[in-house]
């Protein structure tokens, strides 16, 4: 279930990395609707880090692991838990 | 064990690929290359020019500008991603063209970071073998050639060769301490084997080398007590512009402290750092701490500090 609280944190964290429009469907890459690209990906990460108070180790610095709306919400509920 | 970095020396193939004959070849414009990679031109080697005639040319470089004569030189180190396949890699040759007959000759067959590494070994050799010439060319040119030219990677890569001078005897610069790292499970996000274009995950490249860089420089930095805001300048490989201002930005020092030349050689891998170097020293730089650092296929990356005095 997702928390709609930590959902729109992570909107909002998208919206100061991107100037474009955000899909509407959670499920929709990123990287190929052109929304993010190599060099917003890392400001992303730190964006995230910094909102949700959390340390992204190297090992995670998975790219598949912020493709999307919801994989990002995942990640960051599994770190949550 | 104290070492020194007595001086350095660079060469650059006379041939100037501007972003406007790119930009034929690859189907963008000059402005869209620029702004992904701020490389606005690069220079390739003639097809006959290999990367030991690269090597040798720096290294002639660096022994002119350190006044060491090539017969004094107890070790050779070249690093080098793009030399053809097989043996001798290029070391043997850069010694033997040099007039050394017996001096050892190490390759480092590491792309991009191959010459910190180099570095990093050389200040440990040199108290046993004496002065080190550590050499870092690349011939990338050839590397993206050896397919029809993708416009993520063909637009990045540039020729040319760097050196410096190691050695225990005191020198311009004092090497501090320097850490290395290496991670394998991302081996297959930057490779190139010569039998297929070159992969590179830009994702995951860019997402580990803008943490990866900025987290060994402050590794080495805290390890020696020194604040980033004290280094006089970082001297890094220069893979891309964007890179470069987000290390700057994740250390919290001016854009301006990390030295940039991209714009004019493009990613020259293995040769970048020390290319930069051969530049910055020639314009009398400021005393103080100074701060080398690279990411590149392997992963392999670090960060090496010295001292001016």
């Amino acid at each position: 279930m997702p928390d709609a609280t930590r959902r729109e944190r992570l909107v909002r964290v998208l919206k100061t990395v991107t100037t474009q429009p955000l899909p509407a469907d959670d499920e929709e890459s990123l990287f190929e609707s052109g929304l993010l690209d190599s060099f917003a990906l890392p400001d992303l990460v730190s964006a995230l880090e910094q909102e949700f108070s959390i340390k992204v180790p190297d090992r995670d610095l998975n790219p598949r692991k912020f493709d999307s709306i919801a994989s990002i919400d995942k990640y960051l509920q599994d770190r949550a838990n | 064990m104290r070492a020194f970095l007595h001086g350095f020396g660079m060469h650059a193939p006379e041939r100037v690929v501007s972003n406007a004959e790119m930009a034929a070849r690859v189907e963008r414009t000059a402005e869209w290359i620029e702004g992904a990679c701020g490389i606005r031109e690069r220079h390739w080697a003639a097809a006959e020019t290999s990367v030991a005639d690269l090597a040798l040319a720096a290294a002639r470089d660096c022994l002119a500008r350190t006044g060491v004569p090539a017969p004094s030189l107890g070790l050779i180190i070249v690093a080098s991603g793009s030399a053809r396949p097989g043996f001798p890699g290029p070391a043997a040759e850069v010694a033997a063209r040099l007039g050394l007959d017996s001096t050892p000759a190490i390759d480092v067959p590491m792309a991009s970071a191959g010459s910190l590494f180099g570095m990093v070994m050389a200040a440990q050799m040199a108290a046993h073998f004496g002065d080190v010439l550590v050499i870092g060319a690349e011939k990338m040119s050839a590397v993206i050639e050896t397919a029809a030219l993708d416009p993520n990677t063909a637009i990045l890569f540039g020729d040319g060769a760097g050196a410096v001078l190691v050695s225990a005897r005191p020198g311009p610069w004092e090497i501090l301490d320097a850490v290395l790292h290496s991670d394998g499970q991302y081996r297959d996000s930057l490779a190139f084997d010569w039998s297929a274009p070159l992969r590179m995950d830009g994702l995951s490249v860019i997402l580990q080398a803008a943490r990866k860089l900025p987290s060994s420089i402050q590794e080495v930095l805290t390890r020696q007590k020194v604040a980033a805001a004290d280094v006089k300048v970082f001297l890094l490989h220069q893979a891309n512009q964007n890179l470069l201002v987000r290390v700057a930005k994740s250390l919290g020092v001016p854009a301006e402290r990390v030295y940039s030349n991209v714009a004019r050689y493009g990613n020259t891998s293995s040769a970048s750092m020390l290319i930069a170097a051969a530049e910055w020293s020639q314009a009398n730089p400021a005393l103080g701490p100074v701060v080398f650092s690279a990411f590149g296929a392997g992963f392999h990356w670090g960060a090496l500090l010295a001292r001016g005095a």
